[in-house]
């Protein structure tokens, strides 16, 4: 008797091996503490949202915390890749994490859809699709509102780190085909008690615009002090500005700030036959259920675009090696490169192997605080 | 740059100068009183700025809790030191200000979030909830220790530090806070506007440090808190209770912390984590003015704070490296200066 019972535990444990072999494991490291938090901590609820099968396959999520650190992101990565045999990795809240986690992916061969909008070298792109509109794009609609408007000079002042760096470039990118010119480049740290010194060095330019490169609440202290100090001009803000808590920290001041977001932070307002109406609206819907009234937000979309790549592409994989091996592994890299057509809650996706994120101008557009919230501008 | 630019630059830095001054006598205090280099100064701006803008949006802070489990530990430490020492008589104090005392603060706070009373009234609750905060941080973490070397309390200071952020970031969120101002006034001082808020500011420290001032020159307390700074082993043979200053020295520096969160919350956007820049800053002012004389701190930090004001004009990318590479060649001079000392010769 003891030996049959043995033997029925040994098949059981084998079955549950060979189920466990079909699963498609997804190695996630994000920073819901630490600087970034404010970030991060929309990018993980995200996850409580996201469905358990892809593709017909189960998953599993490992989600690990990198309080907003570099050096941590990468040492994460490694061990979901080397410990836990992730097929793919995904990751994380800023700039210089996301790039630690791609040096990794590319070491390791595995998949990262990288969740920070990030520009890799071509010869280092091969493993990283990232799912972030580029701040070109994004800000390729703030540069064509300013030219209608017949903006000729531009103030910038931004964050003293690697998300204002982005925005200076992106906004310096656009001046030449829309015929501006970007006169001041102003810093300031997001914990700063005051910008007056930078405020009045771009009241002392004049320009015609200001394009604000903070994020979060952190992009409403120059604009308060922007309009307090008698600004008359437009202020242009960015898709990291765009959040509930921005307008409740800027009050009153921020009233007319302009800023690009992906389509998912006013579904309800955009016009029917628009590509994502479907998808930004059943998530965003689904979100502030579970997370609460208003609590939408672009970070938690990015979560939930990645894994729907990810879900694209594994029914192509599945077809060529089973999860958990290397051959996996590249397969769904080619898979992701191959994606075609993917409606996600930010835009629509079609991959190239030139072009690892593969969004178009449907994945913007602009919005402007009228009457204390975000409204899509027609 | 113009004279308008300059005035705007240093009305700037001096309201900034005002708050850092603050926190350098309260860093400067604590340290000459119990050697502790008090890092989380600067949480205490957080919460209580942060304790500020969430009563105003009619929600609870979660600083009660701390206020309350802080209490409770603190409760149970003296209530264990007591019964060893069979000193029944401490109990009834011990439950009054340990436990009572947070407790009816959390209370109080609990009854009064939602109904969203006057400013005044608000502002008082959020002092309320943090200062206490001081003497119980001190009674848990510190005095159990309060004979070790500097570098041992200050890696409590670290630890303590990451707890408070820790918790600062369950309770309040990654994204920022900013408080409503207490008046949206401006002078016109020649051809600057002075915000009523910045005159708030540069008028609160100072009268805050005329009455630290007093209360060191004229009282017994101040007299004792001098006496523990100057010699511990002196003063506790004269019958101070050194363990009273310590906890009266960070009494104090939660106070002081509390009041700048409240007076600069207006001003800026304070997130759960930046309260920590502002004490840094507080700091450097400190050893600026050499970490010993109190009017040379406050003199430092109001440098500081103009230099900060300035170097944001000029070199905004570089501020933070202007303002922080400054404490270099100040520790180069002091550790020239002074002759080497065992600090466990005591």
């Amino acid at each position: 008797m003891k030996l049959a019972s043995f033997a029925a535990r040994v098949a059981a444990l084998a079955l549950a091996a060979g189920a466990a072999q079909a699963q498609v494991t997804i190695g996630v490291t994000l920073g819901a503490t630490g600087p970034g938090a404010s970030l991060g901590i929309h990018y993980k609820n995200a996850f409580q949202l996201l469905p358990t099968t892809l593709g017909g396959q189960p998953v599993k999520y490992i989600i690990l915390e990198d309080g907003s650190d570099a050096t941590n992101a990468g040492k994460n990565a490694r061990k979901l890749i080397t410990e836990d045999k992730v097929d793919v990795v995904m990751g994380s809240n800023g700039v210089p994490s996301s790039l630690q986690i791609a040096q990794v992916a590319f070491e390791t061969k595995t998949p990262f859809v990288c969740m920070t909008p990030i520009a890799l070298a071509p010869d280092k792109l091969a493993w990283t699709f990232v799912v972030p509109q580029p701040t070109e794009l994004m800000m390729s609609a703030v540069a064509a509102h300013m030219k209608a408007n017949g903006v000729k000079t531009v103030g910038f002042i931004g964050f003293s780190d690697a998300w204002g760096d982005l925005m200076y470039k992106a906004t310096e990118h656009h001046a030449a085909a829309h015929g501006y010119k970007v006169v001041t480049n102003e810093r300031y740290a997001r914990a700063d008690t005051s910008v007056t010194g930078q405020v009045l060095r771009i009241m002392a330019a004049n320009p015609d615009a200001v394009v604000v490169g903070g994020s979060g609440t952190g992009g409403a202290l120059p604009h308060v002090a922007l309009v307090e100090r008698g600004y008359k001009g437009r202020i242009y803000h960015n898709h990291g500005t765009v959040n509930r808590e921005f307008i409740k920290v800027g009050g009153k001041a921020v009233e007319g700030a302009i800023a690009p977001t992906g389509p998912l932070m006013v579904p309800e307002e955009l016009p029917a036959n628009h590509a994502t109406k479907a998808v930004s609206l059943d998530f965003t819907r689904r979100y502030e259920e579970k997370f609460g009234a208003d609590t939408r937000n672009a970070f938690a979309g990015y979560s939930h675009d990645g894994v729907m790549l990810i879900g694209a592409a594994i029914p192509a994989a599945m077809k060529k090696a089973k999860p958990g091996t290397p051959e996996f592994r590249a397969a769904l890299r080619e898979a992701l490169e191959n994606a075609r057509d993917v409606v996600g809650t930010h835009g629509v996706y079609s991959m190239t192997p030139a072009n690892h994120n593969g969004l178009d101008e449907r994945a913007r557009v602009l919005v402007k605080v009228d009457n204390g919230s975000w409204r899509l501008m027609k | 740059m113009t004279g308008d630019i300059f005035l705007w630059l240093a009305q700037d830095g001096l309201t900034n100068g005002a708050i850092y001054a603050l926190l350098a006598l309260a860093l400067l205090l604590v340290f000459t009183v119990t050697r502790v280099i008090f890092v989380p100064q600067g949480d205490f701006i957080t919460f209580a700025a942060m304790s500020l803008a969430m009563l105003e949006a009619g929600r609870l802070p979660g600083t009660v809790w701390i206020l309350a489990v802080g209490g409770l530990a603190a409760a149970a430490l003296e209530a264990a030191a007591a019964l060893r020492e069979r000193a029944w008589r401490r109990l009834p104090r011990v439950a009054l200000l340990y436990v009572a005392l947070p407790l009816a603060v959390a209370g109080l706070a609990g009854w009064a979030a939602p109904r969203r009373l006057d400013h005044w009234l608000q502002v008082l609750l959020a002092l309320a909830m943090v200062v206490p905060l001081g003497p119980i941080v001190y009674r848990v973490a510190y005095q159990p220790l309060a004979s070790a070397s500097v570098l041992v309390l200050f890696i409590v200071s670290m630890a303590v530090h990451y707890v408070l952020v820790g918790l600062s970031l369950v309770f309040f969120g990654g994204e920022g806070l900013r408080a409503r101002a207490f008046s949206d006034a401006k002078f016109k001082l020649w051809v600057v506007d002075v915000s009523a808020q910045s005159l708030w500011v540069v008028l609160a420290s100072v009268v805050l440090i005329v009455a630290l001032w007093l209360l060191f020159e004229r009282s017994v307390y101040g007299k004792a808190l001098r006496a523990t700074a100057m010699n511990r082993i002196g003063a506790r043979l004269v019958g101070i209770p050194t363990a009273l200053t310590g906890q009266l020295s960070f009494l104090l520096a939660a106070f002081i912390g509390a009041f700048s969160g409240i007076l600069i919350s207006p001003i800026t956007t304070l997130y759960y984590d930046t309260g920590f820049i502002i004490g840094l800053k507080g700091f450097v002012g400190g050893i600026l003015g050499g970490m010993a004389s109190y009017p040379l701190a406050a003199a430092g930090s109001v440098a500081l704070g103009l230099l900060e004001s300035f170097s944001s004009f000029w070199a905004s990318a570089f501020k933070e490296v202007i303002v922080f590479t400054l404490i270099i060649p100040m520790l180069v001079w002091l550790s020239l200066r002074s002759h080497h000392v065992e600090e466990e010769e005591e």
